[in-house]
């Protein structure tokens, strides 16, 4: 017997699509059963008491929990959400019910022992529920009371080597995509440089002292797969600036139709055969590619890089030899000023350790926003705020066409007085003489 | 149940403390086929939805099964994930950014075995555990926020929503007959934990009424001139008032705010800077459609998702209107779109008065950008139109 009737959230157990409410409802009997008999060290009706402020507010239409608290763990400012319930009477399992986010491996690979052992810590002082993961990348242990909050870091430091990752006004968890590990257009080793950047900034990761978030995430290629161009401050996105390598063995597979095009990924729809006329070259969105003599030609100085002849023939084009990263900065979803994509501030660098040059770039941007950032303004507004050029003064990198869509539309250009033969001051007894009033 | 130390000393907190470890190096956790052939991939191929084979230049191949997970599980999800990876896998398993769980092997034959398996397995409400797709020109799971499982600023719940669009589209994440990849991404509040900005389909929650608020205690819990800072339209201003106490019904003189609410853009902001100022409404709230963003670099510039529906009610637990408009939209764009044409830049070829006309969406002054100086550059300049 159910300790709440949750007849409204008992129906999202039906329909195909994995139910939430089952995950909640199996880890619930779960722990009722305790097969194990493990010393739950908080409710063992933590998920029964979960479901019934859900169907609270499927009833009601708001949301049943209050104002984070300040919990955390000692000499951290980040890492753990604090989380009440604001019917705590009604639902004393859940009153406490603070979240903590534990930094997730690079292109989040992981071992059965090693995922048992999160396992068995989050049931024995957790709820047992998870996300896997959050929206920044984290492993989110979802709800646990404030006197298990030191203990559960003592045991993921001490028996997991594991550490928690960031929240508020910090360096965020960076994340990244699968990289190098499994994927043929991985540019650069984005999970070294993402663990590597992420242990170099461990005190900004764990102590807030910036103005705001701050996220790094890195994209091997152009696709995109973490989002960091749209989700980051900094975003890493690999790239090269040789020529796409080509196997015209491949390209002419394609042609007569031995090889899938898009790597399979069309294979349900009715598209007819593949025209590399039509998909591949009138695609391109630099028209740089054409057939000669039944051979595919790139002219790659004219190549801007956006994957899709890649994407398409996978086995027939390769990305270049000398690879590195673009710097793309300022992005954040709208709150408060509306959305910003991240705007090319480095086209192109080198990823070698120990990423000095990468290091160099990030330090600029953080003086300059740490000094003129205003509280809770992210990057990507400051720029906005102050303009691109104050970004490059801040990281030292010259300005390029590269930088922008096009010119200025105004001629309302800040000259500055070193830039004015003569600089500013002037004589207006001087000028009179030439000039009456 | 007795609480147990993990060997922590609370007078001692910084006894054998062990801070500033990071995550684990991700080579700990890779299969052995990944180690010995990192960056030597060759190609890959998607031989049908959600299995995978990567071709390495050793001639080493991989094949990868993927699967959907509602994104909050249990341990005992984990755990039987865990069994999968020991039996097939070797104990190894990953998860993609989008919350679905892959899981590598060295044959075709035990891939297609592991599918086969995977996508046999319910939870006793009917649905399936992981059922496998979200590859290539097709749905993949949706990304998504807490809601009302957890978040104190919902407009909407997140996994519940998500949980109804993905049963209605659900054969859409198990095979590939869309012109491209199609990614949907759901925030419950403007704050977007999951940034979906820049999704084909994003469900936004989103209130529409102004504050409450609680003038006897906001200046006990907040710092007002934060509170005012907060508001971007600048629609809080300090004021006294005089309010009458919930306790013993005397009068007194209270420092709280008064807001304009014709200003209030309903964002939020200044209840996350101050809980004496509540929005959240059963009427109110509910959702924002957006479509049209990608990520990509992909023949055409990353784009913002635009407002195509500028609400749908919060209906708990099945969001029908919710679930019949993502329907609409994604039927518009299979029949209407070219071959590797994402939603943004169909809408952008066909226009964005043909993209209301195909879908069937209304089209209200709600939709028209009215907000600072990124609106001018979205109204039409130009005679070109389409009747």
């Amino acid at each position: 017997m159910a300790k709440h009737e949750t007849p409204l959230v008992d129906q999202l157990e039906s329909g195909p699509w994995p139910s939430f409410v089952d995950e909640i409802k199996r880890e619930s009997e779960a722990r009722h059963k305790n097969p194990n008999n493990v010393e739950l060290q908080i409710p063992e009706d933590v998920c029964d008491d979960l479901l019934g402020v859900l169907e609270l507010s499927f009833k009601d239409g708001t949301t049943h929990w209050k104002h984070g608290g300040i919990v955390g763990v000692f000499g951290y400012g980040g890492g753990v959400i604090g989380r009440y319930c604001d019917q705590p009477e009604m639902f004393p399992g859940v009153a406490h019910f603070h979240t903590l986010r534990v930094n997730q491996p690079s292109g989040k690979y992981y071992t059965s022992d090693y995922l048992r052992k999160l396992c068995d810590l989050w049931e024995f002082r957790g709820s047992g529920l998870t996300n896997m993961h959050g929206a920044t990348g984290d492993i989110v242990f979802l709800g646990t009371r404030t006197e298990q909050l030191e203990e559960i870091f003592y045991e993921l430091t001490h028996n997991l080597n594991q550490d928690l990752g960031g929240s508020g006004s910090n360096l965020r968890t960076p994340a990244t995509c699968l990289g190098e590990s499994r994927c043929e257009w991985a540019c650069y080793d984005t999970q070294e440089l993402c663990y590597q950047l992420t242990m170099e900034f461990q005190d900004e990761l764990h102590r807030p002292a910036f103005p705001y978030k701050f996220k790094f995430k890195f994209d091997g290629c152009p696709n995109g797969c973490v989002a960091s161009i749209a989700r980051s401050d900094m975003a890493f996105i690999g790239t090269w600036r040789d020529e796409i390598r080509i196997d015209q063995e491949a390209v002419a597979g394609y042609v007569g139709g031995e090889l899938k095009p898009n790597g399979g990924a069309h294979a349900d729809g009715d598209w007819g055969p593949f025209d590399i006329q039509k998909e591949v070259i009138d695609l391109c969105p630099t028209k740089c590619m054409w057939m000669e003599d039944g051979k595919l030609k790139i002219n790659d100085k004219e190549c801007t890089r956006c994957m899709h002849c890649i994407n398409v023939m996978p086995r027939a084009l390769r990305i270049g030899n000398d690879r590195g990263l673009s710097i793309l900065c300022g992005a954040k979803a709208p709150i408060l000023d509306g959305a910003q994509m991240a705007s090319l501030l480095v086209p192109f660098m080198k990823v070698e350790e120990p990423y000095d040059n990468v290091k160099e770039v990030i330090e600029g941007v953080w003086d300059w926003w740490m000094e003129e950032g205003k509280n809770r303004e992210r990057l990507g507004e400051l720029m906005k705020r102050q303009g691109f050029q104050k970004l490059l003064e801040a990281t030292g990198i010259e300005p390029d066409p590269r930088h922008v869509q096009e010119p200025r539309h105004n001629p309302y250009i800040f000259w500055k007085e070193d830039e004015v033969p003569g600089g500013w001051d002037r004589d207006i007894q001087e000028f009179r003489k030439h000039h009456q009033r | 149940m007795a609480f147990i130390s993990s060997g922590y000393n609370p007078d001692k907190p910084m006894e054998d403390r062990i801070t500033d470890i990071g995550p684990r190096h991700f080579t700990d956790f890779l299969p052995p086929v990944i180690k010995n052939n990192m960056g030597k991939w060759l190609w890959h191929e998607i031989l049908e939805p959600g299995l995978l084979v990567h071709k390495a230049e050793s001639g080493d191949e991989v094949y990868t099964v993927r699967a959907g997970t509602p994104r909050l599980m249990s341990v005992e999800t984990i755990r039987e994930i865990c069994e999968i990876a020991d039996k097939y896998c070797d104990g190894y398993v990953r998860f993609t950014t989008r919350n679905n769980v892959e899981f590598l092997l060295d044959s075709q034959d035990k891939a297609t075995e592991l599918k086969k398996y995977l996508n046999g397995v319910k939870h006793p409400g009917g649905s399936y555990k992981f059922p496998v797709g979200g590859t290539g020109a097709g749905l993949t799971n949706i990304v998504h926020t807490q809601g009302w499982i957890h978040c104190h600023t919902p407009a909407t719940d997140a996994s519940g929503t998500v949980k109804v669009v993905m049963d209605e589209l659900f054969e859409e994440f198990q095979q590939m007959r869309l012109p491209a990849q199609l990614r949907i991404s759901m925030a419950c509040c403007l704050n977007m934990c999951g940034a979906v900005h820049c999704s084909d389909i994003a469900i936004l929650g989103y209130h529409r009424k102004p504050p409450m608020i609680d003038d006897e205690f906001i200046d006990d819990l907040c710092e007002l001139p934060l509170a005012v800072a907060a508001c971007p339209t600048g629609a809080i201003r300090p004021k006294k008032k005089t309010v009458k106490s919930e306790k013993d019904g005397s009068e007194k003189e209270v420092k709280s705010v008064e807001i304009k609410r014709e200003r209030c853009m309903f964002c939020g902001n200044c209840y996350t800077m101050c809980p004496s100022l509540p929005l959240a409404d059963q009427e109110g709230d509910g959702l924002v459609i957006m479509a049209g963003g990608k990520i990509s670099n992909r023949i055409s510039e990353p784009k913002f998702s635009k407002v195509v529906v500028a609400f749908v009610p919060n209906e708990p637990p099945r969001w029908p209107t919710l679930a019949k408009t993502m329907r609409q939209i994604v039927e518009a764009y299979a029949k209407d779109a070219k071959k590797y044409e994402r939603v943004g830049d169909w809408a952008d070829r066909i226009g964005w008065e043909r993209f209301f006309e195909k879908c069937d969406l209304e089209f209200t002054h709600h939709l028209i950008d009215d907000f600072r100086d990124p609106a001018y550059y979205t109204w039409r300049q130009t005679t070109n139109f389409k009747f």
